[in-house]
């Protein structure tokens, strides 16, 4: 296979597990500011995303720096043209990361309600914002030999707009299990409730994700052109469903699963629409981001290959013991000293 | 001013801030790392309390490493779009494989470090805490072999409008990158012995938990020696690299004017860049610039006027810069020797005087780590890759002045909101130090032993 390839599908993973992973620390961050009725069902929930958020940050940073290495024109043209979603994006992560870390060792009121907000809009705002720019990516962007001829508001169309709050149910969805699978008691219950109510309106907007996608992306063509690969979006439905049946069992684990499964399924469905661009133009085709007129030279698409085949097992390796290790349920225990780490 | 220059002010800002944290965060996971092993090879309490006393400081400072990362990993698209076209070949790769190797491994075990006192045993407790210190120190090999690479660049290219890598080992084994490296990682260190031993001054003069200060102190104390020794030692390695591979800097950095054979070290001396002269030259040792140099009295010094004036980079900051950080590494040596000395003996407390000193000498190995980054950075101008590509011409071309205006102000703002908000804490738990309640810092589980 040509390396540009095996990188394309580097990249796609890249993004989708990032997604399937912050997804719900963006999920839990959010509820953190609506499902709390205590500030120890708060803790409960910060700190069950304390000890992994960070690392499932990295995911992101990995996916920026493998663009870099692996399609460097595509990494400077995505985020110059971007520039200023990209730098609400960076100044939203910048909040929510201190403010995780912060609210616990601030032992004074004033401060910690400063930092929920942070902490709620810190997630809110890259949930939809990375929703909206995987939407305008999906349509392409207005760019021709002159450069780019888009603006911040250009990218709030509404097929990114309705990407966008796909991404921000697909994430609160995640998150209420992640909460109901981490949490005990009544808070658990809450969560577990909760996801039942929102997947229905994710439902609404999968749908209507689907169906807008025909009319306003290139997206289907590579589907159509090779029917085989219509099984990924039809997977990525039934685990839709899957979350559903399971949390209807009162199976949150298996509910959290399928949601993992929906959010990697769905990233993968625009994705592989997306084979061989990595960003469309809509003006005109020729000036499209593919992974051959953007990458690195195969010399160095070699040699991040080895690195890649080496180093991910290992993280994915160390990350699950890291999971293992923090499976418990937080408990009102957990939380209660003066200081929450 | 325009893109360029918004841009520039802007990476300087942003960088400069970035390094404010990262230096304390390679030292301090050492000596914390250094501390927790002691506790469970000793079982001594007083071992468990000095982690968890400065592992909280670290943890404070580690958040805004942290964060403020995220923004350069970024920023290379945003503002310095041609440069990642025309290099990203080669200068992708490295940040890249610090993000795989790296910042997963410290990014996961620093969790497992905080939240884990509990759920692991003590020895894998201690495990995690150097692996963090291992990563840290990792990631700033290979962000600092990408710099190295801008700096000297090597095994590559110019092929297919842009500069492709044809010998990775070449850019591995680039001395100056490993110079670069092993000179910064110290300076991480010196920061980090000096910060333990300032706040431990503090707390010694007011006769605070004696005989955990003291120890702190002590183990500050030893690493900063070898450390201040060390620096010293690879700071004059490098120069001699940087006279070899990028004479404009090195002739900026000395404010060499003329070409002289057999050129003298001048202790004082006074640019004056509008003349192309230096309107003082005094103090001076014969042939002792040639030797620093390349190691022979006779050899030859490139002055600034061999090369055409957009060729040249900024003299006097270069120059100043360079001064200032060679003075304090003397300085910083002095200190380490005498806090080496007195922290032998039992008594530290005593020496009020010279803790004082400690206490206000805490901020300056910062001091000298940013105009060490002053003179790498600004003396390499106006080269951004040197010799290679110009940094007028790296500079993104799909933005425009008010984009960066308005991101310069919004980092302006919010670094300088988090900077108060940093300084607040560290100094709150420094003062307040070691917590007498084991159970409360850091595991809040109530009534469980540690
Ligand atoms: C505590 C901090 C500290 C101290 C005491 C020193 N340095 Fe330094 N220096 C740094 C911290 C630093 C740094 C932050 O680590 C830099 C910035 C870029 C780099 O590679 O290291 C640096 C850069 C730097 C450079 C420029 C590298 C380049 O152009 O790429 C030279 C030539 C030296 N140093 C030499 C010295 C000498 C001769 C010292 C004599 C005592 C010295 N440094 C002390
Ligand atoms: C974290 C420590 C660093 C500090 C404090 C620092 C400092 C600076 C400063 C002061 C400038 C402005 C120079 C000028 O405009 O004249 C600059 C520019 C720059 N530096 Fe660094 N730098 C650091 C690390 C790095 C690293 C590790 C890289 C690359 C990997 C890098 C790449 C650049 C680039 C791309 C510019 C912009 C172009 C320029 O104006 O030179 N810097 N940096
Ligand atoms: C200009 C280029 C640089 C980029 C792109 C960059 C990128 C980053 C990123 C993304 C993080 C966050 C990692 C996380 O989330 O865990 C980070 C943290 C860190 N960086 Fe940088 N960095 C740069 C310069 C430097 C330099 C010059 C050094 C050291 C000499 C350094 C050393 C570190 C260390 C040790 C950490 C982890 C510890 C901490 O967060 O305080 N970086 N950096």
């Amino acid at each position: 296979m040509e390396f540009q390839i095996i990188w394309f599908i580097l990249w796609g993973v890249l993004w989708a597990v990032y997604f399937m992973l912050d997804g719900f620390d963006f999920g839990a961050g959010i509820l953190s500011a609506f499902l709390p009725r205590s500030e120890s069902d708060k803790r409960k929930i910060l700190r069950a995303i304390g000890p992994v958020w960070n690392g499932n940050e990295v995911w992101l940073i990995t996916a920026g720096g493998a663009t870099f290495a692996a399609f460097p024109t595509t990494y400077a043209l995505m985020f110059s043209y971007l520039y200023t979603a990209l730098l609400l994006v960076l100044f939203a992560l910048i909040f929510r990361g201190v403010s995780l870390e912060f609210r616990g060792i601030m032992d004074n009121e004033g401060w910690r309600k400063k930092w929920d907000i942070a902490i709620f809009l810190g997630s809110f705002l890259p949930a939809l914002l990375f929703g909206v720019a995987f939407g305008n990516i999906f349509q392409g962007l207005p760019m021709d030999i002159s450069g780019y001829h888009g603006s911040l508001l250009m990218l709030l169309n509404p097929y990114g707009l309705l990407t966008g709050v796909l991404f921000v149910l697909l994430f609160v969805e995640h998150g209420s299990l992640f909460i109901a699978v981490k949490t005990d008691g009544e808070l658990s219950e809450r969560a577990g409730r909760l996801s039942g109510g929102l997947w229905f309106a994710l439902l609404a907007v999968a749908v209507a994700f689907l169906v807008h996608t025909y009319f306003a992306t290139a997206l289907y063509t590579n589907y159509l052109n090779n029917p085989v690969l219509f099984a990924v979006p039809v997977l990525a439905v039934l685990s839709l469903l899957g979350i559903k049946v399971f949390a209807a069992m009162g199976q949150h684990l298996k509910a959290f699963y399928a949601s993992c499964a929906t959010i990697l399924l769905v990233t993968f469905t625009g994705v592989i629409g997306l084979f061989p661009n990595l960003i469309p133009s809509n003006l005109d085709r020729n000036y499209s981001l593919t992974i051959f007129n953007s990458s690195s030279s195969i010399y160095t698409l070699r040699i991040m290959t080895v690195v890649a085949l080496v180093f991910v097992p290992v993280v994915i390796a160390y990350q699950i013991w890291t999971y293992r290790v923090f499976r418990q349920k937080t408990t009102a225990d957990d939380v209660s000293g003066k200081e929450t780490y | 001013m325009d893109v360029l220059g918004l841009s520039r002010l802007q990476f300087a800002v942003t960088s400069m801030f970035h390094f404010i944290f990262v230096p304390l965060t390679l030292g301090l996971s050492i000596l914390t790392a250094y501390m927790e092993s002691r506790y469970v090879s000793t079982n001594d309490q007083l071992y468990l309390k000095m982690t968890k006393f400065w592992g909280k400081l670290f943890l404070i400072n580690f958040a805004l490493g942290i964060v403020t990362g995220i923004t350069m990993e970024f920023q290379f698209g945003m503002n310095w779009a041609e440069y990642s076209k025309y290099v990203g070949d080669i200068f992708g790769a490295p940040l890249a494989i610090e993000a795989t190797v790296a910042f997963f491994l410290e990014s996961t075990f620093i969790g497992i470090w905080i939240f884990g006192w509990k759920k692991i045993s003590k020895k894998a407790h201690a495990v995690s805490i150097w692996l963090v210190a291992i990563a840290t120190n990792l990631s700033a090999l290979w962000i600092l072999l990408a710099n190295g690479w801008m700096q000297n660049p090597v095994g590559f290219v110019l092929r297919n409008n842009r500069a492709e890598m044809v010998d990775f080992t070449a850019m591995l084994t680039n001395p100056y990158g490993w110079l670069k490296f092993t000179h910064t990682v110290l300076s991480g260190y010196v920061i980090a012995a000096f910060f333990v031993m300032g706040i431990s001054a503090y707390h010694l003069l007011r006769k605070n938990n004696l005989d955990f200060f003291r120890k702190s102190f002590r183990a500050a104390a030893t690493f900063g020696l070898v450390s201040s020794i060390l620096i010293f030692l690879v700071g004059d390695f490098h120069a001699r690299e940087v006279a070899r591979t990028q004479p404009t800097k090195f002739a900026a950095m000395e404010s060499v004017w003329e070409s002289t054979k057999e050129a003298p070290y001048s202790f004082l001396i006074l640019p004056d860049a509008a003349n192309e002269r230096n309107s003082v030259e005094a103090i001076q040792i014969p042939r002792m610039l040639s030797f620093l140099a390349f190691g022979e009295g006779q050899a030859e010094i490139k002055g600034l006027k061999a090369y055409p004036k957009e060729l040249r980079p900024p003299v006097s900051p270069t120059f100043w810069s360079f001064r200032g950080m060679a003075a304090l590494g003397i300085l910083f040596l002095l200190l380490t020797v005498i806090a080496f000395i007195k922290s032998r003996g039992n008594s530290i407390e005593t020496s009020t005087g010279f803790l004082r000193l400690m206490l206000y000498a805490l901020p300056l190995p910062y001091i000298a780590g940013q105009l060490g980054w002053i003179v790498a950075e600004v003396g390499r101008q106006p080269w951004i890759v040197y010799g290679v590509l110009k940094t007028s011409d790296a500079v993104s071309k799909a933005i425009s002045p008010a984009n960066v205006m308005v991101s310069l102000a919004g980092f302006t703002l919010v670094y300088g909101f988090l900077a108060v908000v940093d300084i607040y804490l560290l100094s709150h738990y420094a003062k307040k130090g070691p917590d007498s309640d084991l159970s409360t810092l850091i595991n809040p589980v109530a009534g469980q032993e540690v």
